[in-house]
């Protein structure tokens, strides 16, 4: 099998495919990638599944060397690895990646052709990170294996890019879109009054935000299930975002939820970035799904948009 | 029982806003209905609610609506299986339970009177959650409640057994936590490797016995 060495594992480096599905029930979250659009592209682009396991860098890359001749993907945040974004890339047999601290958002994917190959623990390779399900973040000296779950043939022509490595379409504009949350009723829009800061202590868990208090409803609430992207408000009313290795049931009221459309710019925000809340209806939650689906498409099977 | 949506690929069924074993039968049946159906991606069952997260490229909010409507219709029937009795073993107080004396004095009765009282009761696994198969425990003495800790502790060992409220937990693995330990299992509650992976699942039927009595397999 071919193989990758990690020279340098950046700050925090997972294997990452689209998530563990089906374990909720046993307080198991889906884990999976930050920006799921940016793995599913970069897979896409190699000629693998979209689901097939990948590299997701965070806020500074790590340097790999390819043993043998490979196809690469990289895509979501440009980390300055002086090669383009959004396209599939052929290296020669000893090649060296080497990414650094980003120039735009939070994350950066690495996709092999043939995937990565490591042991799927409850159905997925993801790494969760909080628990060690699936394993550990990546550290220097590491050896991947090349695997090979190749389906289709490559893409290599260079899509058209944006500003920082992003996508035309998918602005990086702070702005969240969400719709109601169960208790949406038990707020009176507050959260969409002000701009809120991402703080240091935000991690895949959760995404920690500083900003106008908002009040917490009277009377208490019993633990009930939550959803990834869940806005919840705690006692001190600083709004937590629930991210993907999120706890699965929780206490505290949730005036809103971040739209699936919008999940993979959770992913790439940075601690100190400003975002607003935007409420949008579910019909038009679902049309933005829709219309970025037909965005990948377009990047995957055109190379253009 | 209410529907509402929770975001745009889950809805949220609630049978009430009361803790009873009737929700709690609503809630099981409910989440054993729903397992497996293509298109579902997780169940979040809790004390009287059950979060159903769906991929919205392949279903809508009305399709999940109407599934969820035909399995919770007709009488609760009695369970064709019995529910799984899990005895777990505990070692109480000193470093294995930090809490056992505050808990004591809260309750106005000794140590031993907290131990005694504790593995006197049977427990009901309302469901499994949080953070990684652990455990909310109905059927807690109401004499042994007490609220949780002012501010979480950073650590609480693994397999840490623990009173929050009127409920009863298990720490499956070190994490923090505010609830009042009063001893430890060495159980593991969460195997990744084991099939299922949790020990304790929603709807068992659970005894605490002081460590080194355990019933012993004939």
């Amino acid at each position: 099998m071919n193989r990758i060495r990690v020279l340098s594992a950046g700050l925090q480096t997972t294997v990452q495919d689209l998530g563990r599905f089906g374990w909720a029930h046993f307080g198991v979250s889906a884990s999976g990638a930050a920006d799921p659009l940016a793995l599913r592209a970069a897979n896409l682009l190699v000629g693998n599944a979209e689901n097939a396991a990948a590299l997701e860098m965070t806020l500074v890359g790590g340097a790999f060397e390819f043993e043998s001749a490979t196809t690469i993907a990289l895509a979501g945040s440009d980390f300055g690895a002086g090669v383009p974004l959004w396209t599939a890339l052929d290296l020669p047999a000893g090649a060296v990646l080497r990414c650094g601290p980003t120039r735009s958002g939070a994350r950066c994917y690495l996709a092999v052709r043939g995937g990565i190959a490591v042991d799927r623990v409850m159905g997925s390779a993801s790494v969760h990170v909080m628990t060690g399900i699936g394993g550990r973040p990546l550290r220097t000296g590491d050896v991947l294996l090349i695997g090979d779950a190749a389906v289709r043939g490559a893409l290599r022509a260079a899509p058209l890019i944006g500003e920082g490595g992003a996508a035309p379409d998918l602005p990086r504009d702070g702005l969240l879109r969400v719709t109601e949350g169960p208790q949406a009723g038990r707020f009176s829009g507050e959260l969409y009054g002000g701009a809120y800061t991402v703080a240091e202590q935000s991690n895949r868990m959760g995404l920690r935000l500083r900003g106008p208090a908002i009040p917490s409803p009277p009377g208490g609430m019993l633990t009930e299930g939550v959803a990834l992207g869940a806005v919840q408000i705690p006692p001190d009313g600083q709004p937590i975002i629930l991210f993907v290795e999120h706890q699965t049931t929780g206490g505290y009221p949730k005036p809103a939820n971040v739209i699936s459309a919008d999940f993979w710019k959770l992913g790439q925000l940075r601690p100190r970035d400003e975002l607003r809340f935007q409420l949008v209806t579910l019909d038009d939650a679902l049309k933005l799904l829709q219309t970025q689906e037909q965005w990948l498409f377009h990047l995957v099977h055109f190379g253009k948009l | 029982m209410i529907i509402r949506p929770a975001s745009d690929r889950s809805l949220l069924i609630s049978f009430g806003e009361e803790i009873s074993l009737e929700a709690h039968a609503q809630v099981t049946r409910l989440t054993r209905a729903l397992a497996g159906i293509r298109g579902i991606l997780n169940l979040h069952p809790a004390f009287t609610s059950v979060l159903v997260d769906f991929e919205p490229r392949l279903r809508t909010h009305a399709e999940i609506e109407a599934l969820v409507r035909e399995r919770s219709e007709g009488p609760l029937e009695p369970d064709a299986v019995p529910p799984r009795v899990v005895e777990i073993p505990v070692r109480y107080g000193g470093e294995c339970g930090p809490d056992l004396e505050d808990v004591a004095r809260h309750a106005g009765l000794s140590p031993g009177g907290v131990v005694e009282r504790f593995c006197a009761a049977d427990y009901v696994v309302y469901f499994v959650g949080f953070a990684t198969c652990f455990p909310y425990l109905g059927g807690l003495p109401a004499e042994l409640a007490m609220p949780r800790l002012p501010a979480p502790r950073a650590h609480v060992a693994e397999g840490s057994v623990a009173i929050g409220g009127s409920q009863a937990g298990i720490y499956p693995l070190a994490s923090p936590g505010g609830w009042r330990i009063i001893g430890r299992t060495e159980l593991r509650l969460f195997d990744p490797r084991a099939e299922p992976p949790a020990l304790l699942r929603m709807d068992d039927r659970v005894r605490f016995v002081p460590a080194g009595q355990e019933a012993r397999p004939n």
